[in-house]
């Protein structure tokens, strides 16, 4: 039979949406439960495993000691934490299922094939809460895809759903497009672990608004909210703030899809920023950077053309983890606002107005120094050394989005509701359901938590469904 | 580019920067191997620093299968063959008399036809020169006339390997060499610590991303073949002197420890062959394919025609075997510093310039910069805690 011939003529005991970490964890959870399995990834091979592949840690709870997490980080602070980034909005039930979960996960994790390593150079503060994968996010994925293969799952790649059959509140089937063919491919349970919709950029328009069309997309290409798109279109239950998107300040010359990590730019708390027209917007040594750099994308993107302008000297080029993209340098402010393409008189009246606002102090790059202007509006609060020693070096910043908040709502079975009621053959896990909790914000490795807790529960549900 | 010239930047020595520094900007390979945390220790790189990467670099390929910017991803990240590649320049660039590296190195078949060059020489040798009395193979090559061929044979290209070395030294700024910094390098080569993938777990060389200990297995036989024939043959140069010629019985140390050792040489050069057969190319210099194929056979050889004269003692196909074992050994020799066996060298000078490095940046008299531990955590999870 051929390869397609078998997709279609098979009746899939699970089939799996998705081909990122929460969809791996399904496939496998149910494979090891004797399941026959299929995984419909919409990316060709190379590009495999959506947003996991940019992904490098896993946030976990432990009571002690546990591979390579040192201390303890018990369920209240770490339930604290997601509290204080997402101001509340989460669901309390589901955030501590995923909390309490994850103690047990980092073990499956190691028996599935991923490997740890301690904290990365210039991460110790995560030594205690996030476990880093060996070779990042990628190696995981590989990892889980091997394990996935030796247990006998079908891998489908560039195999795009675009609906999925419901009827009577049960699951029949999805449509999948594979090279230009229309498919179906029938289960007795499915799986959606297909994203957010971030790279959807119409979408994002509609939602954000127009300036959104000058936002890049940290991540894959392929999360383009088709299949959530279409289950809303059917009824189901969402959750999260449709119009909202994690957004961070990235360097600007990143690519459109995919720059992943290496397009982040940590130089802003050392810097003076300014918009298109050389005028600052807001105080950008309010704290120290971790605390910050999410709301820099929002404020980026109420600048004029959804960029910023970072300029620091020479004395702070190696206060922050080098971008992967040099700096624009120059040796007069006039010469930097020219190579940059902002007007050099604004700029320079900027620069000249910071300057004056600055005071002698102790400048300490490692914490809050208190180190303030003096009547500038808007003020910097730290670190604020005025920008006189040549060369200039100057980044653009644009929007990078990261993920989207809209998505399935789901229960701690990782099942999806429609409009009679729970779906009888229907379980979503990963970003496509994140928004049940991370309704704001982004607490660090807290994404592959929730891929992971679910992702499993909703094989086994899954499975435990087929074996009934 | 003048050999001699170590300044210039190479285009392969340019791209290799472009890449390290996309590596620098992304840090999750540092449980690897060596070559990530001597990377994340700099923000500027200069060549010098480049090619020292390079040779410390075993090409385990586990950064490549976890990368998320290889091809066809804009930033076309394939850093085990750039950096595979800039150490084969190197070979070229250092190697002494100038102009010999390149030839050997992407000529396998220059290595085959140096080979038969030399078999024919100790051919005409064994019939030229035939001694009058002598046992075993003494009988064939009288031992004044091997000392002749192979006593230069082997001083002369470890004089080229030593002019190599000091070139190579100079570039990447090394200092005063220790013994603590030899200690370290050679408990790594030992090991082969750099291949072991960071945990144990091998490398992704010939099963892409799955992980495999086989190359690491193979290439310590090799190793360890290698050094114990050497020992051997050593050994029987002393026993010679002290009065205790060939031919040896079994029980004697040059075949207790030539035997294990032309095993291990035969066996794990077959294998790194095979491997060699089994790896996607594009992650090497794909260039020098056949010029290394050619030098683990040839390595192989040595060991194979090594145990095949022993087999045949006491036999007429002795002359024939002992031309053709002398005459691999001969070519393999003189080969040494031109072709993929001069990696050894440049690993191990790379490992102690590496632990010098480390070993500096350790020492508390030295103080620390503060702004290094100033380095945020990357946007892409910072912890909103900080």
């Amino acid at each position: 039979m051929s390869r397609l011939g078998q997709l279609t003529e098979t009746e899939w005991d699970v089939v799996v949406v998705g081909g990122g970490n929460a969809a791996l964890c399904a496939a496998i959870e149910a494979a090891e439960r004797g399941c026959r399995v299929v995984i419909l990834e919409g990316a060709p091979e190379t590009y495999r495993g959506g947003n996991s592949r940019h992904t490098r840690n896993f946030r976990c709870m432990h009571s002690g000691p546990l591979s390579v997490l040192t201390d303890s980080y018990g369920e209240n602070e770490y339930f604290d934490d997601l509290i204080r980034v997402t101001k509340g909005q989460t669901d309390e039930g589901l955030a501590r299922l995923a909390i309490r979960t994850s103690e047990e996960c980092l073990p499956w994790m190691e028996a599935h094939g991923v490997r740890f390593q301690p904290s990365l150079s210039g991460t110790l503060s995560l030594s205690r809460t996030n476990a880093f994968f060996l070779g990042g996010g990628k190696a995981l994925v590989n990892a889980y895809y091997i394990t996935a293969e030796d247990l006998g799952v079908t891998i489908a790649y560039e195999a795009q759903v675009t609906h999925v059959e419901v009827s009577g509140g049960r699951f029949d089937a999805v449509q999948v497009e594979i090279g230009g063919e229309r498919l179906r491919v029938r289960g007795k349970a499915v799986v959606l672990a297909s994203g957010g919709f971030q790279s959807d950029i119409d979408w994002l328009a509609r939602a954000w608004g127009e300036s959104a069309r000058n936002f890049l997309i940290r991540g894959t290409p392929y999360n383009r909210g088709v299949v959530l798109k279409d289950m809303l279109d059917q009824g189901a239950e969402s959750v999260g703030d449709p119009t909202q998107c994690h957004a961070v300040a990235i360097d600007g010359r990143a690519p459109q899809y995919d720059g992943g990590i290496v397009t982040r730019l940590d130089c802003v708390p050392f810097s003076v920023v300014v918009n298109r027209d050389g005028q600052r917007f807001y105080d950008e040594g309010e704290d120290v950077w971790p605390k910050r750099y999410a709301i820099w994308g929002r404020l980026v993107a109420a600048q004029p053309d959804q960029v910023g302008y970072a300029i620091i000297d020479s004395r702070s080029i190696d206060l922050f983890m080098p971008s992967v993209y040099p700096p624009i340098e120059a040796d007069t402010i006039e010469g930097l606002a020219e190579a940059l393409g902002l007007p050099p008189a604004a700029v320079r009246e900027t620069i000249d107005a910071f300057n004056a606002a600055c005071r002698e102090g102790p400048f300490t790059p490692t914490e809050l120094d208190g180190l303030a202007t003096e009547g500038l509006d808007p003020p910097k609060t730290n670190w604020a050394r005025p920008i006189v020693e040549p060369p200039f070096y100057g980044y653009s910043l644009r929007p990078g989005v990261t993920f989207t908040y809209l998505g399935l709502k789901v229960d701690h079975e990782a099942r999806v509701t429609g409009p009679e009621g729970r779906y009888h053959n229907i379980w979503a896990a990963g970003e496509i359901m994140a928004g049940s909790i991370l309704g704001q914000g982004y607490l660090a490795g807290f994404g592959m938590t929730i891929g992971t807790v679910f992702g499993r529960l909703a094989g086994q549900g899954a499975a435990a469904h087929v074996a009934a | 580019m003048s050999p001699l010239d170590t300044t210039a930047e190479s285009p392969t020595i340019a791209e290799a920067k472009r890449q390290v520094e996309i590596c620098n900007a992304c840090r999750y390979c540092e449980g690897f191997c060596a070559v990530f945390p001597a990377i994340n220790r700099q923000r500027i790189f200069a060549s010098g620093d480049i090619q020292q990467l390079a040779h410390l670099c075993h090409n385990c390929r586990g950064c490549y299968y976890s990368c998320q910017y290889t091809p066809p991803h804009e930033f076309a990240v394939n850093l085990p063959r750039i950096l595979a590649e800039t150490r084969a320049e190197d070979w070229d660039r250092f190697a002494w008399p100038s102009g010999f590296g390149g030839l050997f190195q992407r000529q396998g078949l220059a290595i085959a036809g140096l080979l038969v060059l030399a078999l024919a020489a100790l051919f005409l040798a064994v019939q030229g020169i035939r001694p009058q009395g002598g046992e075993g193979f003494y009988a064939y090559l009288s031992h004044g006339a091997m000392v002749a061929i192979f006593l230069p044979a082997f001083v002369l290209p470890l004089v080229a390997i030593g002019v190599s070395l000091r070139r190579y030294w100079r570039t990447v700024g090394g200092g005063a060499v220790q013994w603590r910094h030899v200690k370290a390098a050679l408990m790594d080569s030992a090991r082969l610590k750099n291949l072991s993938g960071g945990q144990g777990q091998g490398c992704n060389y010939e099963k892409e991303d799955r992980y495999s200990d086989t190359r690491r297995w193979m290439h310590q036989a090799v190793l360890y073949g290698f050094l114990l024939c050497f020992a051997s043959t050593s050994s029987g140069t002393l026993l010679h002197y002290a009065g205790y010629p060939a031919p040896y019985g079994f029980w004697s140390l040059p075949k207790l420890l030539g035997i294990p050792g032309g095993i291990l040489l035969t066996v794990g050069g077959l294998g790194l062959a095979w491997l060699k057969t089994q790896a996607d190319r594009d992650l090497n210099a794909p260039a020098y394919w056949g010029g290394e194929m050619a030098f683990v056979l040839l390595l192989t050889a040595t060991g194979l025609t090594g145990l095949v004269l022993y087999a045949a003692t006491g036999t007429a196909a002795v002359q024939p075997l002992l031309a053709l074992h002398l005459g691999t050994v001969l070519a393999f020799f003189l080969l040494m510093p031109y072709s993929k066996m001069i990696h050894g060298f440049y690993r191990v000078a790379a490992l102690i310039r590496d632990a010098q490095i480390k070993m500096k940046d350790q020492r508390p008299t030295i103080p620390q910069p503060p702004v290094r531990a100033a380095v945020s955590p990357p946007a892409w999870d910072a912890d909103s805690r900080g």
